[in-house]
C-alpha cells in the first residue's frame, strides 16, 4: 500500500540548496462519504442526504471550497447552515500559510461533528496528487491539484453511487480557475453566486465578505491613500534600515493620530509618531505596520488633544475640512519633538471582528451603511446589508474584509447580533466579546470531570492528608462572596510559640492536569468580577460549594502552616495537604467587630486578635522594607435587588481586618515561591513586578512640585517614604490623589516562569519573589502553583507540561493576557454602570479634582463616585475660548484663570445619551466661574439641558 | 513563517505515511567480491553501505587482541555528498566516533564473539545519501553484510528510530521530522529475543511517554527484521540457484 515517489524542492537559506524529500502516494483515503460502498471508512463524515436548498443546484451536493474562499469567507463557512464541506488537504496548507487565525477557525469547524466537514488528504491521494509542471506557479499548480481532486470527487462518487444524484460543487472566486474547472466538466460557481442562490437563509448574504471584484463600485475613484508597499520590499527596507516595524497602536482620544512602538532592538528609535488619515495609511489598531520616518525638521510633540471622529457619514470633504485643522495646529510650535513618520506598509493585519452599532445611511433603501466599533480605536466599517432597519438599535458584530486605497473606511461585513443596545445582557456581552473573555457556558465535555455527588471525603483521601479538622479554622471575606479560597487559623503552641496557619482550598484535588476541566480553565486563567456578575474559571459546583471553605462542612485544603514567635519571626514553615472544618465564613466586618469588641472571648475571637497582632508586625516589616501602599478609587454599586440597576455606589471601604487577610496571603504567597523555586529552579511559575522606568515618574514630580513637595523615586523604599510625608493639612485628600497618580506611573505585574527570565524582583511588595497561591478558585496560576507545591512534598505525581519551561512560559503568557483583559473588562462594567447610576440619577453636582492637565481639556476624579471625567474648553460648533497649556506645570489657562493639577473644581454631572452607542458622562464646569466656559449650577432636573461643553 | 505540521489531524505525516509506518527498506547484499562480506540498504532516502572483514588475526599490536573472544572494529564514516550542502568529512571527528562507538557496542552485544578468541571483525559502513535515522541504516546494512560474511549472530539486530509528536510516537523518522521534532530515540533490537542492544536518546522526554516511545520503536524494529529475513531469503535463493550449476 505503500507508493514511494521523490520529488525534489529547492528552497533558499543562504544558499541555493536542493532538498529531497519522499513522498508517499496511498490507497487507502478514503473519500468519506456515507453512500460510498468502495471505501472503507469506519466513520465517514459526509452524510448522504446532503441537502442544502440551492437554485443552483436542486440535487445533494457536497462543497469544495478553493483557499480564497475559506480564507474570506470563513464567516459564511462557520454558519450552522453550510455542512458537508470537503476542506482539501491543498487549501488547508494554503490557509495555514497565509493566516494564522483562519487556520484556526477552519479547524474548530472540521472538528465538528455537527458541520460534517471531511478533510481529504489529496496530497497523498494515489489519483489526485498532482506533479508541478515546468513553467506553473506554485499557485497555479494548487489550483490545478483542487480542480484535480475535485473532478475526482465527481467521477468517484457517480461510480460509487450508482446514479443516486449526488454532486460536487466546487466553490472559486477566481474567474480564470472557474473556467478552467468548467472545461473539465465540473460544477463550479463563485463563491457569493452560490450563497445568494440558497433558498429560505438571506440573512447569510449579509456574512459575505466583499471580494475584491466587489469594491471597485463601492468607492469612488478619487484615491485616498498611497498605494501600500509589497512584502518583498518591505522586508529589503527594514534590512537595510529605511523602514522600521512596528506595531500600531491607535490614539483612544484622538482618531487622526497614532503611535508605532518599534520592535527592533538595535534601533534607538522605540516610538514612531503617525498624525493624519495619509500618514496613518488605512493601519488599524494592532496592526504589525512598517513605517517610514520623516526628516528630523519634521519631527513635532504630540499633541495632547482630543479628537473624536464624529463627521457625517458619507461626505469625505468634511473630513477633510476637520483634518486640515488639525494639521494647522500641527504646524505651531513644539519644544520636545518626537520622530514622526507614515505607514507604508502592513506587514500582518490583526483584524478580529468587531463589536458596535450600525450608523444607517440617510437614504432608506440603501444597502451601504458605517458600523461605528465599540472600541474608539478602530475606525468606522462600511458594510452591505438588508437588514438595516432591524439592526439599528442593536449591538453587531463586524469583521474587516478590506481596506481599498480608494475608501475612506474599510469594507466588512456583517457577522452577527448580540442584541438591543443599552440592554444590560447586551452591553455585558459586548463588553466580554471586546476583551475576549471566555464566557461561553461550560461544555458537555468539561462538566463530565466535576465529581459525582453527593461528594464525601473517602477513607483514601484521609490517608493521603493530615486531619486538621479540630482546628478553630475560620475564613474572612467580603459580603456576598460564595467562593471562599483561603481560611486562617493560630493558637498558641506549648513552648510559647504561636501555630499560624493559611488553608487554601484544595483545587488542584480536583482538577487532574490534561482533561477538559483542566485546559478550559487554563483557557479562561481567571474569573472575571462584573458588576452583579462573576464569569467563572471553574464550574459553579466546584467554585461555590466543593472547593469554596464553608463553614462547618469538611472541606479539602492545602495548608501552609508557619511557628511564629510573638515578634512574628518564623522559626519553622510546613507545607501539607489537609482536611480542614471551618468554624466561621465571616466578613470582614464581622471580624473587625468581633475583634473590637472585648466582651466576646471566644476561639475564633482570640485567634483572630492574635492574628491581628502578628499582621500588624508583619505590615511593619513590610512597609520597613519598602513595600508601597498605593490606591485607586474603587467603588461598590448597591444593586437593587428586582432590578438589578445600581441604586447607590460607595466607595470601598477598608478595615484593619482587610489588612490582616492581606498579611498571611502574602506571606503564604512568598513561603511557596521560595520553596517552588528552590524545588524546581526551571519552571517555577512566579510573579513579577518589574520597576518602572524613571521617565514614567515625571507627572507624579510635576504634581508634587506645584505644591512644594519632593517625591524621591530613587527605591522603592525612598518612594514610600516620601509618599508617606507628602501630605498637606489643609488638603487631606492630597495623598490619596499622589498615591492614585503613582499607581499609574506603575508597571504590571506579571507571570512568568522561572526559567525563562533572570529578575524575579516585585517591586511593590519589595520580595526578592513572589508567586500566587492563595485564590486557586478564581486564578489558574495558582492551580499550577499548588501543582508544583504538592510535587515538591511529594503529595501528587508529576506531568510533562509542569517540567517544560517553554510550555511554562506559553500558559503565562495566556495568563497574563487573561488578566489585562479581565480587568479591562471590569473597568469598562463599572463605568457601564457608572452610567446606569446616572441614567437614573439625572443631573447632580459635586466636588472633584483635577488629576490631570491636557491641552484642550482637564480631566477631572469625582472622589465620592470614584469617577473620572473630561472638561473640554474646545469644540466644533463654537468659537472656543481663548486657553493656553504649559506643559511644564503641567498648567492650562483658560480665559485668564489657570488650572493646575489637583485643583478643586465643582461640575455638574450628566448622561449624555446622544450617541447611544458611546453613552458618556457628561461634566461641565461650575466653579470656578469662568464667563462662557463654566455652567450656571444645574437644577437636578432631567431637562437642564446646559450649553453642551463637551464633543 | 509557521513551522512545519509534522502530524496532521487526519493521522498523515509530512511525506504521507501514518504514524507507525516505515519508510521504504530496499537492501541487496555481497554487493562487493572483495570484502567478506558486504550490503546495500535503502530506508527512504537514507542509503547506507556496509562491508565486513574478518574475523581475522588481530592486526597492530597483539596486546588489542582479547584472548576469550574476538574484537569488534567498527568505522562509521559519511560520504561527502551525502547531505544537501557538500562538506568535507574528516575521519575521526567528535560525531563518527560516537557512531562507531555505538555500533561497535551494538554487535559486540549481537556477535557470537567467544567463538573466535585472539581474532578481529572489521566493520566500515558508509552513509551515501543521509535523510534521518542514520545509525538505524548502518545497524541495518552491517546486520546484511555480517549474515552475508557468515558470521554466526545471537539474532539479526535491526535498528529504528522513533521520535514523539503531538503525544504520538512517530516510528522511523526522516530528516525532517528529526531536525524539527524533537525528541529522536534510537533503539537497535534482538527481535527474537526481545533483548534491547542499544538504546540512546538526546533529547528530554517526561518518563511517563518513555514507554510508549520505546515500544513503538520496537514494533518498528520487528517490523524492519520480517523486510531484513526476507531479504536474505531472497539473497540465498539467487546463491543457491547459481551454485548449483
Amino acid at each position: 500500500m505503500l507508493k514511494s515517489k521523490t520529488f525534489v524542492k529547492k528552497t533558499r537559506s543562504g544558499g541555493v540548496l536542493k532538498i529531497v524529500r519522499e513522498h508517499y502516494l496511498r490507497d487507502d483515503i478514503w473519500c468519506g462519504s456515507e453512500v460510498c460502498k468502495e471505501c472503507k471508512d469506519e466513520a465517514p463524515v459526509l452524510q448522504a442526504d446532503a441537502c442544502i436548498e440551492s437554485t443552483l443546484c436542486v440535487s445533494p451536493h457536497y462543497l469544495i471550497p478553493d483557499t480564497n474562499v475559506v480564507l474570506h469567507q470563513i464567516d459564511i463557512l462557520e454558519d450552522p447552515l453550510i455542512k458537508n464541506v470537503i476542506i482539501l488537504q491543498t487549501v488547508l496548507q494554503e490557509v495555514r500559510h497565509r493566516s494564522a487565525t483562519v487556520y484556526k477557525r477552519i479547524k474548530d469547524v472540521v472538528h465538528d461533528k455537527e458541520k460534517h466537514f471531511y478533510t481529504f488528504t489529496n496530497e497523498h491521494h494515489r489519483y489526485t496528487f498532482i506533479e508541478r509542471e515546468p513553467g506553473e506557479s506554485a499557485n497555479d499548480r494548487n489550483d490545478r491539484a483542487i480542480r484535480v481532486a475535485a473532478k475526482w470527487y465527481s467521477d468517484h462518487l457517480v461510480k460509487e453511487t450508482w446514479g443516486r444524484p449526488l454532486k460536487v460543487v466546487l466553490l472559486t472566486n477566481d474567474r480564470a480557475n472557474k473556467e478552467m474547472a468548467e472545461e473539465h466538466g465540473l460544477l463550479v460557481y463563485k463563491c457569493d453566486e452560490y450563497i445568494k442562490s440558497l433558498i429560505g437563509n438571506p440573512e447569510l448574504v449579509d456574512r459575505l465578505a466583499l471580494t475584491s471584484d466587489d469594491q471597485n463600485d463601492i468607492t469612488g475613484s478619487k484615491l485616498l491613500f498611497s498605494e501600500h508597499l509589497p512584502l518583498s520590499r518591505i522586508q529589503a527596507g527594514i534590512k537595510n534600515g529605511v523602514l522600521l516595524q512596528g506595531t500600531f497602536h491607535a490614539n483612544r482620544d484622538n482618531y487622526l493620530e497614532g503611535t508605532v512602538l518599534i520592535q527592533q532592538d538595535e534601533k534607538d528609535v522605540t516610538e514612531v509618531l503617525l498624525q493624519g488619515l495619509q500618514n496613518i495609511n488605512r493601519a488599524v489598531n494592532q496592526d504589525v505596520v512598517a513605517v517610514e520616518l520623516f526628516p528630523k525638521e519634521c519631527w513635532v510633540a504630540p499633541l495632547s488633544v482630543v479628537l473624536q471622529d464624529d463627521g457625517p457619514n458619507d461626505e469625505d470633504a468634511e473630513e477633510d475640512e476637520a483634518q486640515n485643522k488639525y494639521l494647522q495646529i500641527l504646524t505651531s510650535k513644539s519644544i520636545v519633538r518626537k520622530p514622526t513618520g507614515q505607514v507604508v506598509g502592513i506587514i500582518k493585519r490583526n483584524w478580529r471582528p468587531f463589536c458596535g452599532m450600525l450608523s444607517p445611511s440617510q437614504i432608506k433603501e440603501a444597502t451601504r451603511h458605517l458600523f461605528t466599533p465599540a472600541d474608539r480605536r478602530i475606525p468606522r466599517i462600511r458594510i452591505e446589508t438588508r437588514q438595516a432597519a432591524t439592526l439599528v438599535g442593536q449591538k453587531i458584530m463586524v469583521a474587516i474584509d478590506g481596506w481599498p486605497k480608494s475608501s475612506r473606511y474599510p469594507n466588512g461585513h456583517f457577522v452577527r447580533s448580540l442584541g438591543t443596545a443599552g440592554d444590560k445582557e447586551t452591553e455585558t456581552e459586548v463588553l466580554l466579546l471586546e476583551h475576549d473573555v471566555p464566557h461561553q457556558p461550560f461544555s458537555q465535555a468539561v462538566l463530565s470531570f466535576l465529581p459525582k455527588m453527593p461528594w464525601n471525603i473517602t477513607e483514601e483521601d484521609m490517608k493521603v492528608r493530615v486531619d486538621l479538622r479540630h482546628l478553630c479554622v475560620c475564613s474572612v471575606d467580603p459580603p456576598g462572596c460564595t467562593d471562599i479560597d483561603d481560611a486562617l487559623h493560630s493558637r498558641e503552641l506549648e513552648n510559647g510559640n504561636i501555630e499560624v496557619g493559611v488553608h487554601i482550598a484544595d483545587v488542584s484535588h480536583f482538577i487532574r492536569p490534561g482533561n477538559a476541566l483542566d485546559e478550559e480553565a487554563a483557557k479562561r486563567g481567571t474569573t472575571v468580577y462584573l458588576c452583579g456578575k462573576r464569569i467563572d474559571m471553574v464550574p459553579e459546583l466546584l467554585s461555590s460549594n466543593l472547593c469554596s471553605l464553608r463553614s462547618n462542612v469538611e472541606r479539602l485544603a492545602f495548608s501552609c502552616i508557619w511557628e511564629m514567635n510573638h515578634n512574628a519571626e518564623v522559626l519553622n514553615i510546613r507545607f501539607t495537604k489537609s482536611v480542614i472544618n471551618s468554624k466561621a465564613s465571616l466578613t470582614y466586618a464581622e471580624a473587625q467587630m468581633r475583634i473590637d469588641d472585648t466582651n466576646i472571648n471566644d476561639d475564633i475571637t482570640k485567634s483572630l486578635r492574635c492574628l491581628n497582632k502578628l499582621a500588624k508586625i508583619l505590615k511593619g516589616q513590610r512597609t520597613e522594607k519598602g513595600a508601597l501602599t498605593l490606591s485607586s478609587p474603587e467603588v461598590r454599586f448597591h444593586i437593587d435587588s428586582e432590578t438589578h440597576d445600581p441604586i447607590d455606589l460607595q466607595t470601598k471601604e477598608l478595615m484593619e481586618t482587610n489588612s490582616m487577610v492581606e498579611e498571611f496571603m502574602l506571606l503564604a504567597n512568598i513561603s511557596v515561591a521560595q520553596k517552588i523555586y528552590d524545588e524546581f529552579s526551571e519552571c517555577a511559575v512566579l510573579r513579577k513586578h518589574p520597576s518602572p522606568p524613571p521617565s514614567s515618574y515625571d507627572i507624579l514630580f510635576k504634581a508634587a512640585k506645584s505644591r512644594n513637595l519632593v517625591i524621591l523615586t530613587d527605591s522603592a523604599k525612598a518612594l514610600a517614604d516620601s509618599l508617606n510625608n507628602a501630605t498637606i493639612e489643609s488638603f487631606p485628600y492630597f495623598n490619596t490623589l499622589l498615591r492614585i497618580l503613582a499607581t499609574r506611573c506603575m508597571m504590571q505585574a506579571v507571570y512568568f516562569c522561572s526559567g525563562m527570565d533572570s529578575d524575579f524582583h516585585h517591586y511593590g511588595l519589595a520580595s526578592p519573589i513572589y508567586t500566587h497561591f492563595t485564590s486557586p478558585i478564581r486564578r489558574y496560576a495558582d492551580i499550577i502553583v499548588h501543582r508544583l507545591l504538592a510535587v515538591a512534598i511529594n503529595a501528587d505525581t508529576t506531568y510533562p507540561d509542569l517540567m517544560d519551561k517553554h510550555k511554562q512560559a506559553a500558559l503565562c503568557n495566556n495568563l497574563n493576557y487573561r488578566h489585562k483583559m479581565a480587568q479591562y473588562a471590569q473597568r469598562a462594567s463599572v463605568a457601564f454602570h457608572t452610567q446606569l447610576f446616572f441614567r437614573n440619577k439625572g443631573i447632580i453636582n459635586e466636588e472633584g479634582f483635577i488629576l490631570f492637565v491636557r491641552k484642550n481639556a482637564i480631566i477631572i476624579l469625582i472622589p465620592k463616585f470614584g469617577l473620572e471625567g473630561t472638561v473640554f474648553f474646545e469644540n466644533k460648533d463654537k468659537p472656543s475660548p481663548d486657553h493656553s497649556f504649559d506643559s511644564e506645570g503641567p498648567t492650562l489657562t483658560v480665559e485668564k484663570h489657570t488650572f493646575h493639577m489637583f485643583d478643586k473644581v465643582k461640575v455638574t454631572i450628566s448622561l449624555d445619551a446622544s450617541n447611544i452607542q458611546h453613552q458618556r458622562i457628561r461634566m461641565a464646569l461650575i466653579e470656578p466661574v469662568i464667563p462662557g466656559v463654566s455652567v450656571a449650577v444645574g437644577e437636578s432636573e432631567p431637562e437642564a439641558k446646559k450649553p453642551k461643553l463637551d464633543r | 513563517m509557521a513551522g512545519l505540521e509534522l502530524l496532521s489531524d487526519q493521522g498523515y505525516r509530512l511525506d504521507g505515511r501514518k504514524a507507525p509506518e516505515l519508510r521504504k527498506v530496499q537492501a541487496r547484499m555481497s554487493v562487493f567480491a572483495q570484502a567478506d562480506g558486504s550490503a546495500y540498504l535503502e530506508q527512504g532516502n537514507t542509503k547506507a553501505l556496509a562491508v565486513v572483514y574478518g574475523p581475522h588475526e588481530t592486526r597492530g599490536s597483539r596486546s588489542k587482541s582479547l584472548h576469550d573472544r574476538a574484537v569488534i572494529n567498527c568505522q562509521y564514516s559519511m560520504a561527502t555528498f551525502s547531505t544537501a550542502e557538500r562538506k568535507r568529512r574528516p575521519h575521526g571527528d567528535r560525531k563518527s566516533s560516537e557512531m562507531s562507538l555505538h555500533l561497535k557496542q551494538t554487535f559486540e552485544a549481537a556477535v557470537l564473539t567467544q567463538l573466535y578468541p585472539r581474532s578481529q571483525i572489521d566493520i566500515y559502513v558508509k552513509i551515501l545519501q543521509a535523510d534521518g535515522g542514520n545509525y538505524s541504516a548502518c545497524v541495518n546494512a552491517a546486520t546484511l553484510a555480517l549474515v552475508d560474511a557468515g558470521i554466526p549472530m545471537r539474532d539479526y539486530v535491526c535498528a529504528c528510530t522513533a521520535g514523539f509528536v503531538e503525544e504520538t510516537p512517530l516510528a522511523d523518522l526522516c530528516h525532517v521530522e528529526e531536525s524539527g521534532g524533537g525528541t529522536s530515540l534510537s533503539l537497535a533490537l534482538l527481535p527474537r529475543s526481545g533483548n534491547i542492544a542499544l538504546l540512546q536518546m538526546d533529547a528530554r522526554l517526561h518518563q511517563d511517554h518513555l514507554d510508549t516511545l520505546i515500544e513503538a520503536a520496537m514494533t518498528a524494529c520487528k517490523g524492519l527484521s520480517k523486510v531484513l529475513d526476507s531479504v536474505v531469503r531472497q539473497h540465498l535463493k539467487e546463491v543457491s540457484v547459481l551454485t548449483r550449476d
